[in-house]
């Protein structure tokens, strides 16, 4: 069971109160009306699905229901960060250490 | 190869079996293959049978970073049918269903493929009418299948709860009669020694750590024992294909996720088909040695720790204690996670990728053991001839970008 930390609720509550909302920081297509097909396929259904170091969207569905940022380790299953919407992780340098640990691949 | 037969096994047991040849041999890598294949699952190890027996291409290697068939293989609910709604997907899926007919003939193994018929219950309304058009198109496209009113259903599983009082109340049922199950280790054992005999080298614990390029085609892969030479790579890694995908550069539309499922303690036989529900994820089957097996959804979240979330089991139990009150006080043995390749329309990617020389075989998701033969047969296909093989073109990766999508989450949905 996944303990989750929610920046908005600032609480650690578990899994059940979460929904997963998939990947996070992807950008949907600045100018939608000249993005090629090859743009819209990578936007809508291209992943990185990495094993190791994940960042991906929540949302406290059963709480604020509010959407936020976490990292997570898809291998330990770690919660590593949680984060709001709109904001960048706090520690880059500690993540990065974690990434060549857990053998992310870029 | 040895064949195995009454007279032998009297033979040997004359001898007091102690002369059984090996299923297959250890061998040490050659150099340079003309395909290898990554992956020694019963996908893979299809691939390397029917390229050898029906292209006729032997020089050909499986490399496995663990024991064969010990992926998802090892981990599923052998459940297997073809009663997929879409022309595209029931097509395959048939395939696959007509070579498992005839499948323990042609390895001389015996994969112990029953065929005990598949139940897919229907709990409201709406299920009615969707059963009602999938069994409909499954008997345009040749496909067996059947409506059963509740009475039928409960005729059938006269241990199931079908009264009009349960929680999930039993409207109907589609009943695919050809459909079963097989014995999951069997399958890989099978298409191993198959494709060992016709000079497959089976290469286990290495693992590929790279797929090595040169000027936009595939050369070969690195492995954790040192570099094979290749001219054809095929990937057919499940859960691990984006991994894959990424040693070469690539990005795939799959996601990876926990599926679980779990075992009971041995019972006397009191479950003689294959009971699926979509509307409360969960599927029961009871194998030959008697235990209950039991299938849970896929967890939300991706993941590669072959194990799962403990709620989508508690949910599950809850569900199949619902349908079968007298199975509440079962024991549960083992339980265990799969990592499944799920893509966004629950149908798998059978494709060349822009890598020349590199092939996917990956995306079945939830319901890949079904699909092993046909898999296979349609995947030697492809890489032989450097085409897609008729069945496999509309599962061709480039299906992202055209938007034509085969949405199988109807008939794939949960249950397999």
């Amino acid at each position: 069971m996944l303990q989750i930390y929610c920046p908005y609720c600032k609480q650690t509550r578990e899994e059940e109160e979460f929904s997963y909302a998939g990947e996070a920081h992807i950008k949907r297509p600045s100018d939608p009306q000249a993005a090629s097909d090859k743009e819209w396929g990578d936007y809508l259904f291209f992943r990185k699905n990495p094993r190791g170091i994940h960042h991906e969207m929540w949302q406290h569905s059963a709480g604020c229901r509010r959407y936020f940022n976490v990292i997570r380790n898809t291998v330990t299953y770690e919660v590593l960060e949680s984060y709001p919407m709109g904001t960048s992780p706090s520690e880059q340098p500690a993540h990065a250490a974690t990434i060549s640990t857990a053998g992310e691949l870029q | 190869m040895e064949k195995y037969s009454l007279f032998k096994l009297f033979n040997h047991a004359r001898t007091y079996n102690e002369n059984w040849q090996r299923a297959w041999r250890s061998p040490v890598p050659k150099s340079d293959y003309d395909v290898v294949i990554v992956g020694g699952g019963g996908h893979g190890l299809a691939t390397a049978y029917y390229l050898a027996k029906v292209h006729g291409i032997t020089n050909v290697a499986v490399v496995e970073k663990g024991y064969l068939g010990g992926g998802n293989t090892a981990r599923n609910t052998t459940i297997i049918r073809s009663n997929y709604l879409w022309d595209e997907a029931a097509q395959l899926y048939e395939l696959s269903l007509k070579l498992w007919e005839g499948l323990s003939q042609e390895l001389n193994f015996n994969v112990m493929f029953s065929q005990r018929g598949v139940l897919n219950l229907g709990h409201t309304l709406q299920d009615m009418r969707d059963i009602q058009r999938r069994v409909n198109a499954n008997r345009l496209n040749g496909i067996d299948g059947v409506v059963l009113s509740t009475a039928e259903v409960q005729a059938r599983v006269p241990l199931m709860n079908c009264s009009p009082n349960a929680r999930y109340p039993i409207l109907g049922a589609s009943w695919q009669p050809r459909g079963g199950t097989a014995r999951h280790d069997a399958v890989a054992w099978g298409y191993a020694r198959g494709a060992d005999a016709l000079g497959v080298d089976l290469i286990q614990q290495t693992e590929v750590t790279g797929i090595r390029r040169h000027n936009g085609a595939v050369v070969g892969v690195e492995t954790a024992n040192g570099f094979i030479g290749a001219r054809k790579v095929a990937c057919v890694t499940a859960g691990n294909s984006g991994v894959m995908a990424a040693m070469a550069g690539l990005r795939l539309p799959i996601e990876s996720r926990p599926l679980q499922a779990l075992v009971s303690e041995p019972l006397k036989p009191c479950l003689d088909t294959v009971v699926m529900s979509n509307a409360v994820h969960g599927y029961i089957s009871q194998s030959d040695k008697g235990d209950l097996v039991v299938g849970a959804g896929v967890d939300s979240y991706n993941g590669y720790g072959q194990r799962g979330s403990f709620n989508v089991i508690e949910h599950t139990l809850q569900a199949i204690c619902e349908l079968f009150p007298s199975f509440s006080r079962v024991r549960m043995n083992r339980h265990w996670g799969g990592i499944v390749d799920t893509c966004p329309d629950a149908c798998p990617i059978i494709s060349k990728t822009p890598v020349e020389g590199l092939f996917f075989n990956c995306g079945w998701g939830t319901g890949g053991f079904k699909a092993t033969p046909g898999s296979g047969y349609v995947f030697a296909d492809t890489v032989a001839n450097d085409r897609p093989h008729p069945l496999a073109e509309a599962f061709n990766i480039d299906r992202f970008y055209s938007g034509a999508l085969i949405d199988e989450h109807g008939a794939a949905g949960v249950a397999h």
